[in-house]
């Protein structure tokens, strides 16, 4: 079965960013299909090469990052969200004329239209958030 | 269709609009702060009764909540049981 996730907390701030993770890996065991994860709102965060977690405490940026290239997902981070939240990849740098980019290995930024894609191509949606 | 709540009944109403809204057949997972709506002395027990609840194994107990504590007849499921929950319900409703 496919899967579309769609997540609205960022990391460290709601369970959300944790239990869609969790959820993800679990359906990926099972043999079902993740057809795209789709970060809106602040779940954007989740897409920042920048954070520095405690040693001892779970990056969930890497987890994130990890699992979508070892599976080969599609990890899209909202572009108003992540404009408005300072997440930038080379395409948003060089548009809005930023000195840096910060976004993680495995994300990529596009529209609300790849969420509603998500809809129409997969079996399910599962929203987490607050 | 498979209701997800994720919010304590002492935050919000989540849990009260979700079981109002509910139909035959339909199923109720609690997951995150939900979990607290599984205790059997707490609040919202009344509004479990004859539905098919589950709660979520692993966030129960990351709150430190023991099965003893929880409404009769409330099955507990681990992440794999809840991917399967989603897969046998035609529709998912996140009662954010």
């Amino acid at each position: 079965m496919k899967f579309t996730i769609q997540v609205n907390e960022g990391p460290y701030q709601h369970e959300a960013a944790d239990t869609a993770y969790h959820f993800t890996k679990a359906a990926l065991d099972k043999g079902h299909e993740i057809f795209r994860i789709f970060f809106y709102h602040d779940g954007v965060n989740n897409g920042t090469r920048l954070t520095t977690p405690p040693q001892d405490d779970r990056n969930i940026v890497d987890r994130w990052s990890k699992l979508g290239q070892e599976h080969d997902i599609d990890m899209v981070l909202c572009v108003a969200a992540a404009q408005r939240r300072g997440i930038v990849d080379d395409g948003e740098a060089e548009r809005n004329g930023k000195d840096a980019t910060n976004i993680a290995p495995g994300f990529r930024i596009s529209g609300l239209g790849q969420l509603i894609e998500g809809g129409i191509e997969s079996d399910r949606v599962i929203v987490f958030g607050d | 269709m498979l209701h997800l709540v994720n919010k304590s009944p002492h935050d919000g109403c989540n849990l009260d609009t979700a079981t109002s809204i509910m139909k035959d057949g339909d199923s109720l997972l609690l997951i995150e702060d939900g979990v607290y709506g599984a205790i059997k002395a707490g609040k919202a027990a009344s509004l479990l009764e004859g539905r098919s609840v589950s709660v979520l194994g692993p966030d129960l107990a990351a709150r430190g909540i023991s099965e003893d504590k929880l409404v009769d007849g409330i099955t507990i499921v681990d992440y794999a049981g809840f991917v399967d929950m989603v897969a046998a319900s035609d529709n998912v409703q996140s009662w954010l």
